[in-house]
């Protein structure tokens, strides 16, 4: 079982993001997380998959999802030629005891707080999924009250853009 | 010109080509079944009992002629009633246009009445569906549904249109009929490479399922097969390609094949899978499927390629262009050898005991070809009967045998002899079923009075659930659940009752005699057979079995 993130160009039409799902579902594919955004061009929609298994899965996931009627092309992503990142937000009670020692690994991670009151703090961190991983495990000591991960969402490095028949 | 949207659906229809629509009105198709009386002389309206009916139907029409089937229901209920028919037109890759009216935009979403979202509904199983929310989209949605139902690997489309959508005007402009939009690219290399090793093999075999008929591509198959000396075994979707009395056609493969073909795939140093799917009723052990084979896979769909058996090379296009461009590639060969113990297996087949005092399966199925002839479309249900029909008809000709494969939809077979008999007024078309299946949706027997759609109908009536019996007699050890509803139906008041001739036949005599009556009747007609229900579909393999565990008694 392998990871692996795929960049799906898609028509951007109502019902797309269903049939992408509903195709998953069918089959019993993975998706370990899932976003669907613009692109430079209004008429095209990207939607950005982490999904997991072995060679022969993979190869059925690439392939059944090319077949979508409104699937312009699926990019599976390398990741030593691609960019992968993630937001996080995370809400976390820290009263004035221990403020001071969540602040620091904040800063460590270059996270962001952009909300404050006498008991809790929101961070803001964005990045690579394995430094939001890492991120979480430090301050899983901490009493963490609510958090939200976006997926990722992703593009290949480099000059070259990739074009739709 | 300005058209409303009725006016437009029913132009593109004209466009399109379309002689027959299958359907069933209703409230929301009000104004559509309004603008089709104005083109009645050129689009052939078939009312059915039931939209499943007009589903089956469209599918049947479609698989005779191999153009797009066309149906036309209702929202709400009309609509759900299509989903049987549509699923199994995709799972058999049958090109279909599904319409259905939906309720007025203002309404979508309030559960409305006769409200559904059949677009969600049917996502899964159409090739693709759409939901036209404005009539300056309408013509050139519809024109897509027929673009992509018949191109490529075939299916089923649904166009869903609300109500205003099919009374508001827009300028409509005529266009030309949509054809296939395919173009194969051939892999030079995978080409010489498959051509290297088909020449090269010593026990080569060819499997062939439903997308050498859906690709037009026999022909070629043929002229394959009769260079290289390679024998060939078909799956069900596949009888009839290549003619049942040719040298190198080893019949069925598969749970009900016989045991040539099965041994053959078994033991092949090289196995060519041409425009088929590696499905459990043939790869009943994906592991252990042709292990001792090169498998070379041909199809249009690349999807197929390593989804249930992996393959060691495929070439991926129309089947009649790979066919057409490996053929010179390949050399001229003969394998006696191999043919010798094929012929050796060949005698090692399952031999059915004849018995005239009552109807034996293989002896009805026999008394039918004769006098239907190769000519004939046979359309069956599934169960048994289905299995008997794959294995004892006379196959000759491509789209002359009609039958749900991959859904096995039982009921589907009486309003797919009805489609392939509006195609084909002139043909003989028989209708194979068992009494199980028939119960499903005999309810169409109107339909073929309505249209005067001359269908014979022979019901092999075991007074049981015969196929779901069979495995709880071989894997269940007798616990007939289910299977025994101990009907008392009479077959033959019920065909008066609906206005069409019956007969029932316990003996062969009879059942000859009843059929050759049928034959000159011009009027649709039901036989039916009465068989023991102890009778079985054989030669078996067990599901997730290899031929080893075939059972032969």
């Amino acid at each position: 079982m392998s990871k692996q993130v795929l960049s799906v160009l898609v028509a951007n039409h109502a019902g797309v993001l269903a049939r992408v799902a509903s195709l998953f579902c069918q089959r019993g594919f993975n998706i370990d997380s899932l976003t669907v955004s613009a692109t430079d061009n209004p008429a095209i929609s990207r939607i950005t998959i982490v999904t997991e298994g072995d060679r022969q899965v993979l190869e059925q996931i690439i392939k059944q999802t090319g077949k979508l009627e409104e699937t312009k092309k699926v990019i599976p992503l390398k990741a030593n030629n691609s960019l992968f990142r993630e937001l996080l937000l995370l809400k976390v009670e820290a009263d004035e005891k221990v403020r001071r020692e969540v602040c620091g690994i904040c800063e460590i991670y270059r996270a962001k707080i952009i909300d404050l009151t006498v008991q809790s703090l929101i961070v803001e961190l964005t990045g690579n999924p394995n430094k939001i991983d890492g991120f979480l495990t430090m301050m899983k000591q901490y009493n963490i009250l609510e958090m939200c991960r976006t997926g990722v969402t992703a593009l290949e490095r480099g000059y070259s853009v990739q074009t739709i028949d | 010109m300005i058209l409303n949207g009725s006016q437009i659906l029913a132009e593109v229809l004209v466009e399109q080509g379309v002689e027959a629509l299958f359907g069933y009105p209703g409230g929301s198709i009000l104004n559509i079944c309004d603008a089709l009386y104005d083109y009645r002389d050129k689009i052939k309206q078939y009312v059915t009992a039931h939209e499943q009916g007009a589903s089956h139907a469209a599918d049947g029409y479609a698989r005779a002629t191999g153009k797009t089937g066309v149906v036309l229901a209702t929202s709400g209920p009309g609509a759900t009633n299509l989903v049987t028919g549509i699923a199994t037109a995709y799972m058999d890759s049958v090109p279909m246009v599904a319409i259905t009216g939906n309720v007025g935009t203002s309404l979508i979403g309030r559960d409305s009445f006769q409200e559904v979202y059949i677009a969600g509904i049917t996502m899964p199983i159409t090739k693709h569906n759409f939901v036209v929310r404005r009539v300056e989209e309408l013509a050139d949605t519809l024109r897509a549904a027929f673009r992509i139902a018949n191109t490529g690997r075939k299916g089923p489309v649904l166009v869903d249109i609300p109500k205003d959508v099919t009374a508001a005007k827009c300028e409509f402009t005529s266009g030309p009929k949509i054809e296939g939009e395919y173009t194969t690219e051939l892999d030079g290399e995978a080409l010489r490479a498959a051509a290297e090793a088909i020449n090269k093999a010593e026990r080569p075999v060819i499997y062939f399922g439903g997308g050498v008929g859906s690709g037009e591509a026999g022909e070629e198959l043929r002229a394959l097969m009769n260079k290289a000396g390679i024998p060939a075994a078909h799956t069900l979707m596949a009888a009839g390609v290549i003619g049942c009395g040719e040298p190198l056609n080893l019949g069925l493969l598969g749970m009900h094949g016989n045991v040539a073909s099965n041994l053959a795939v078994n033991e092949a140093d090289l196995v060519l899978a041409v425009g088929t799917r590696f499905s459990d009723r043939v790869a009943l052990n994906t592991e252990a499927f042709a292990k001792k084979a090169t498998i070379i896979q041909i199809d249009i769909d690349p999807s197929e390629v390593n989804k249930n058996v992996l393959v060691d090379l495929s070439l991926i296009g129309d089947v009649k262009d790979v066919l057409t461009a490996l053929l010179p590639l390949i050399s001229e060969n003969s394998h006696p050898e191999w043919l010798k113990q094929i012929g050796e297996w060949q005698k090692r087949g399952y031999v059915p005991k004849d018995d005239d005092s009552v109807l034996k399966p293989h002896q009805v199925i026999d008394a039918i070809c004769e006098r239907a002839g190769e000519d004939a479309i046979y359309v069956t249900d599934v169960g048994q009967h289905q299995l008997w029909a794959a294995q004892y008809c006379r196959h000759v000709r491509s789209r002359h045998f009609l039958t749900s494969g991959g859904l096995g939809t039982m009921g589907y077979g009486y309003g797919a002899a009805l489609g392939a008999k509006a195609a084909f007024p002139d043909k003989p078309v028989i209708h194979i079923t068992g009494d199980g299946s028939f119960h499903m949706n005999m309810n169409e027997a109107c339909t073929a009075v309505s249209y005067n759609l001359p269908v014979i109908t022979v019901i092999m009536n075991n007074s049981v659930l015969g196929m779901v019996r069979q495995w709880q007699t071989v894997f269940y050890n007798r616990r007939y659940s289910g299977s025994e509803p101990e009907r008392v139906t009479d077959y033959v008041k019920v065909a008066e009752g609906f206005g069409l001739k019956g007969y029932r036949c316990t003996n062969l005599a009879q059942f000859k005699k009843a059929m050759d009556e049928a034959m000159t009747l011009n009027c649709p007609v039901w036989i039916d057979c009465v068989i023991d229900r102890e009778e079985k579909v054989l030669p078996m393999i067990p599901a997730g079995e290899t031929v080893d565990k075939m059972i032969m008694e």
